[in-house]
């Protein structure tokens, strides 16, 4: 295992500590710990069936834990009291499969949560809708509808609508998995803009190259547990045998 | 075989015929409205995680699916007058109406509800909304726009069934026409008449939810694609 040193001594945003969790017979996250710091980029990569999914679906808490710790900011998510709405307010997620409203326009899919969950202005929803959607590239798609749009843009799209809630942390699982290269491309690069920008992520990739530029941390789940982490370095030069293995059928 | 048809002493009664498609028209009116809200409720319900209120919905809709509108009009007439309670017959026969097109409503809004993938429903969540504002937004609009065409054609079914209420003498248009063929004798050109009012009021209520559709449909109304 290797370790690295925090530059800062503020606490992590989010923490996961010893994170047991079983489907049935099936034991897919076994005592797995991490931390992200604020404005770190955390790439979660491993097998399919490995947990990496899962482990992040558990830090907005659309998997239940059945041990340990999960810590976000101020909300203990592991806890059965947790306000969960206030803790999906910090935490913004984006999903392989887009899940744009469909019958809302881009304008609308932006706007609902703001002023529904937030309760601010049209206008005001309207004005940040555009701010987000210029963020994304994808200003003059506002009154378009989620079918016109390609899925990259959809994807775009749908990072735009969880970056209008104003999140903490953002979580990305797999956002690139259905695009072909190019749309990939586009939206990799809405997604270094955020890292830029310094937002703290976490993301479920198989990009190995995107996640080699931009990740400050890498953690290589395997069989339900952290079996390596490191800083990106250790994509090119991995400690163990199971890693190696895996990167180097990814390249 | 002599065919001999005439139509003058009907034609005359015309105003009658003018109530009876009102009053029809109206009961159809009523029991969409009132069916829909109910559609929409008990299609929560039977969702409902909720055992005993899903078993409720459940229990309703295969009740009034599996016995003839006629004796729920009748359960509703004579219950309500054993209770003691007096009501018009226009008010047992929309009240009856309203309970049968409530069920297959629930069956058919819940088949929407249904339909709606679940990534819908985590994105939603993910946004911080609540259950409430989730069924509202994301599941509610796109189920129902889903289903409108069977919808659309149950209401529809609704407004023709409502002549069966002619049976508790409701004064609808189907007990106009029993009334007007008993006075003229003419009972084949009443019928035929009353046949053709029918057709236009399917084709009123047709044209109708299609100008509804394109209100609160609008995505389809600009892309003229189904959801």
């Amino acid at each position: 295992m290797h370790k690295i040193s925090n530059v800062a001594s503020q606490s992590p945003v989010v923490s996961l500590r010893n994170v047991h969790k079983s489907f049935g017979p099936l034991k897919v996250l076994d005592g797995v710990s991490f931390e992200v710091d604020r404005g770190e980029v955390l790439v979660l990569i491993g097998r399919s069936g490995s947990g990496k999914s899962t482990a992040l679906r558990c830090i907005d808490r659309f998997e239940t834990i059945d041990s340990g710790e999960i810590v976000v900011g101020s909300h203990r998510v592991s806890d059965p009291k947790l306000d969960l709405r206030a803790l999906r307010q910090d935490v913004g997620i984006v999903f392989q499969s887009y899940n744009l409203f469909p019958h809302l326009t881009i304008e609308e899919n932006i706007t609902l949560a703001p002023c529904s969950v937030k309760g601010i202005s049209k206008s005001q929803a309207k004005e940040q809708a555009r701010q987000v959607l210029a963020q994304v590239g994808l200003e003059d798609k506002l009154h378009q509808y989620p079918e016109q749009l390609s899925g990259g843009q959809q994807q775009r799209a749908a990072i735009a609508r969880s970056l209008a809630m104003q999140p903490k942390v953002m979580l990305f699982d797999e956002v690139t998995s259905a695009l072909d290269p190019e749309l990939t491309g586009e939206v990799l690069k809405v997604i270094e803009a955020l890292a830029a920008d310094g937002m703290t992520m976490v993301m479920v990739t198989h990009e190995m190259g995107f996640a080699r530029g931009i990740a400050n941390r890498v953690v290589f789940m395997h069989r339900g547990k952290v079996h390596e982490t490191g800083p990106a370095a250790i994509l090119t030069s991995p400690a163990t045998p199971e890693l190696a293995q895996f990167v180097g059928t990814g390249l | 075989m002599n065919l001999n048809l005439d139509f003058a002493a009907i034609i005359e009664r015309w105003p009658a015929f003018l109530d009876g498609a009102l009053l029809t028209l109206q009961l159809a009116f009523i029991a969409t409205v009132l069916g829909t809200v109910i559609g929409v409720l008990g299609a929560i319900g039977r969702r409902s995680s909720h055992p005993v209120v899903s078993r409720i919905c459940g229990i309703y809709v295969e009740a009034i699916r599996n016995t003839p509108l006629l004796v729920q009009i009748f359960l509703v007439y004579f219950g309500l007058a054993s209770l003691g309670l007096k009501f018009s017959a226009f008010a047992v026969a929309a009240a009856a109406l309203t309970i049968n097109v409530g069920a297959y409503t629930t069956e058919i809004i819940r088949a929407g509800f249904d339909s709606i993938p679940r990534g819908q429903i985590e994105a939603a969540e993910g946004l911080a909304l609540s259950k409430a504002q989730i069924y509202w937004h994301v599941v509610m609009w796109p189920a129902i726009e889903k289903v409108y065409p069977s919808l659309t054609s149950q209401f529809v079914l609704l407004m023709l069934a409502s002549s069966v209420t002619s049976q508790i003498s409701a004064e609808e248009l189907t007990a106009v026409a029993n009334y007007v063929q008993s006075d003229t004798y003419r009972a084949f050109e009443t019928y035929i008449l009353v046949a053709i009012v029918y057709i236009v009021l399917s084709l009123i209520m047709r044209a109708g939810f299609w100008l509804l559709g394109l209100v609160v449909f609008p995505r389809r109304r600009r892309l003229g694609t189904p959801l």
